[in-house]
């Protein structure tokens, strides 16, 4: 689960980690009552799951009732990157006096947790050249681990035993929680000496989802994407109009990264699994008919061992059943192909030999 | 390093045949575990136990004897390989009876294994100098000798060129179009779709390159993590010759999304497919567009 800012400094807050003081809302009527509760001046953040907010304009400063009516909505209502705003985060303004990075994360290839610190905070952590980098094993940081990668960079004193505390405290949070990364950009120094917060990103993973009631209520989930998890299927939802469904994440991906070489704009990625049933095929159909501004289907199977009459029945059924009425292009690779392309000799269905060819007719449908 | 090929083919016979290898089915009731059973069998791999806890004494088929643990079915058969198809949270337990027992080759089928459970495993298992291929892997294959796995046996055909690859269904998509283009396989390996992999393309690349049989090698990636990277990092540096050719899911991905595997995410440049793609192209592996192009583009590398 990719947790927005404010759902990961609320996990912040309960590890004991400072952030500034900050209200979230989802409509004007709560952010309201949220700007008199904090006070102006603040600034009003957007919630993405998806970085490059700042410059896109969704971290706007406020300081009157007049300039929150003018921007909440509007920030509100704004998308970044595709991604629409879930939410609004009203926050203090703080006084900064410098900027640093922190970071733990699953290094895969590596298959252990690293710390990453640096004293240069605030822009992404590719950029930044000064990195110090400690492997943590299953993420445990002791006392004096920490103690080295804050001198490593530059804090002393106080602002040590701030970063000791903090990292440590984040490690905690890492373990527990089964983060996959868990971020503090920019963590700042104030200009009074205190270390803070200021940014939050953490990521858990999704297959401990079930030991982790807890985060549930973090869970942001489209309704389609609801109903594909209880399938079985995985769907990721963009703003094309070619839906592509096949079996198998790889299979999918790759035909997903043909339909849009071929200038087409994909409108899911819906993986059904790996294998293919008449019933998992019509599922897919079921969600997808849901879909108003889809105007093409492409099905991508790999079958093996699956009879491409069985996956014939499903697209059959969905036009007998009205559930579909626009046209799918389906390449299926597996026994009785002869058999299935005359079953469907009528229907709006095509099938081909070559998943090129099948890109190419939905390409064009889709382009009409 | 444990050598795959000693674990899966053993030694040759008078006739030049490699023993059949004796394999153990974790899970061998369920119903996805008997019907992968079913057809391991059909295409020869030698199972000869099954463990399922609370069945111990019964019979998988009339004929496979099931033990109440991995520990009993090694006692009784002496076997190095076993194949787990326990539900994802199980995986854990299953894989620590499997390691402790002296499972030398464990291929974790299973989806859906919490990242932790998958390190805990793989710590045991580098204890144990034991070989985890998965999780959420197809498994592996030394085809017309060895099935360890769930893939379809129609793609594969007997050769000398090793695939491995973190996608199931692109495996056997390309296995398939190499097969028809004249390159059999001399072993395929599933490295898995999770961010965690028990055997990482490097490791998977050190398993398979120094066998004799060895003629070409294919490498199939995708978006997420940067295993493809170090792969192509670790064939500069130990310059190996034999043609390789590469393809890689995930090129027009967007960015911080999860595309169906668990490790299939890109963050910022991290695991994008342009890192991967520069890299091997700085490593002289050439990279297919669509999978279609893999056996030609090796078919040149042979040529040339």
């Amino acid at each position: 689960m990719r947790l927005l800012e404010y759902q990961a400094k609320e996990l912040f807050k309960e590890f004991g980690i400072k952030t500034p003081p900050s209200i979230s809302s989802k409509d004007i009527e709560k952010g309201r009552k949220d700007a008199k509760e904090l006070g102006y001046p603040f600034v009003i953040k957007v919630q993405v799951p998806v970085g490059g907010r700042g410059k896109a304009g969704g971290i706007q400063k406020c300081s009157s009732d007049d300039e929150f009516e003018l921007k909440y909505p509007q920030l509100l209502n704004m998308s970044i990157k595709g991604e629409k705003t879930r939410a609004i985060l009203l926050e203090k303004m703080a006084d900064i006096e410098k900027e640093l990075y922190l970071s733990l994360f699953l290094n895969r290839s590596k298959r252990c947790y690293t710390i990453i610190a640096s004293s240069e905070g605030g822009v992404e952590i590719e950029s930044v050249k000064s990195q110090t980098i400690r492997e943590v094993g299953l993420g445990d940081v002791d006392a004096q681990t920490a103690k080295e990668v804050a001198n490593e960079i530059g804090l002393k004193d106080s602002q040590e035993e701030q970063f000791v505390e903090m990292l440590q405290k984040l490690s905690k949070l890492t373990i527990e929680k089964e983060a996959e990364l868990a971020e503090i950009n920019p963590l700042a120094i104030l200009k009074d000496g205190t270390l803070i917060a200021l940014d939050g990103k953490v990521m858990t993973d999704d297959n401990s989802n079930f030991r982790h009631d807890e985060l549930q209520q973090y869970q942001e989930k489209s309704e389609l994407e609801e109903q594909a998890e209880k399938s079985g299927f995985s769907l990721v939802e963009l703003e094309g109009n070619i839906a592509v469904i096949g079996n198998g994440a790889g299979l999918v991906m790759s035909t997903f990264d043909l339909v849009t070489d071929n200038g087409g704009k994909p409108a899911t990625f819906l993986d059904v699994g790996g294998g293919a049933t008449t019933e998992t095929v019509y599922e897919a159909l079921t969600l997808i008919s849901k879909m108003k501004r889809v105007t093409g289907i492409l099905v991508n199977l790999y079958g093996g061992i699956v009879k491409t009459t069985t996956v014939a029945e499903a697209f059959i059924q969905a036009y007998n059943n009205n559930l579909i009425d626009i046209p799918v292009f389906a390449r299926l690779m597996g026994t009785r192909s002869k058999e299935a392309k005359e079953m469907l000799k009528d229907t709006k269905t095509k099938m081909f030999d070559s998943i090129e060819d099948a890109i190419n007719g939905v390409v064009m449908e889709a382009n009409k | 390093m444990t050598d795959i090929y000693k674990i899966l083919r053993g030694q040759k016979d008078a006739d030049g045949n490699y023993e059949k290898k004796p394999v153990i089915v974790q899970g061998i009731t369920g119903k996805y575990g008997s019907a992968h059973a079913k057809l391991m069998l059909e295409y020869g791999t030698n199972i000869v136990a099954g463990v399922t806890p609370g069945k111990g004494g019964q019979k998988f088929e009339d004929k496979i004897p099931i033990y109440e643990s991995v520990k009993e079915a090694v006692d009784a058969t002496g076997a190095e390989i076993s194949i787990v198809f326990v539900p994802a949270k199980f995986f854990l337990g299953a894989a620590k009876d499997a390691l402790e027992s002296g499972i030398k080759l464990l291929v974790a089928i299973p989806e859906h294994v919490p990242i932790r459970d998958a390190m805990e495993a793989i710590e045991l298992a580098k204890k144990k100098d034991a070989i985890i291929i998965g999780p959420n892997t197809p498994g592996v294959i030394v085809p017309g000798l060895i099935k360890v796995g769930i893939m379809p046996a129609t793609p594969f055909s007997t050769g000398k060129v090793a695939v491995l690859s973190k996608s199931g269904t692109l495996l056997y998509e390309i296995s398939n179009n190499l097969t028809s283009a004249g390159f059999g396989q001399n072993i395929t390996i599933g490295i898995g779709g999770d961010p965690v992999n028990g055997t990482r393309m490097i490791d998977a690349f050190d398993m398979v390159k120094d066998d004799p049989d060895l003629e070409a090698m294919v490498v199939v990636g995708e978006i997420g993590g940067d295993s493809e990277e170090i792969l192509a990092q670790h064939i500069i540096d130990t310059g190996f010759k034999k043609p390789i050719v590469g393809y890689i899911a995930g090129r027009q991905a967007p960015k911080e999304k999860r595309m169906g595997h668990a490790g299939a995410i890109v963050m910022g440049n991290y695991g994008s497919a342009e890192s991967k793609i520069s890299m091997f192209a700085k490593a002289n592996i050439p990279v297919a567009k669509r999978p279609g192009e893999v056996a030609v583009l090796l078919a040149g590398k042979m040529n040339s």
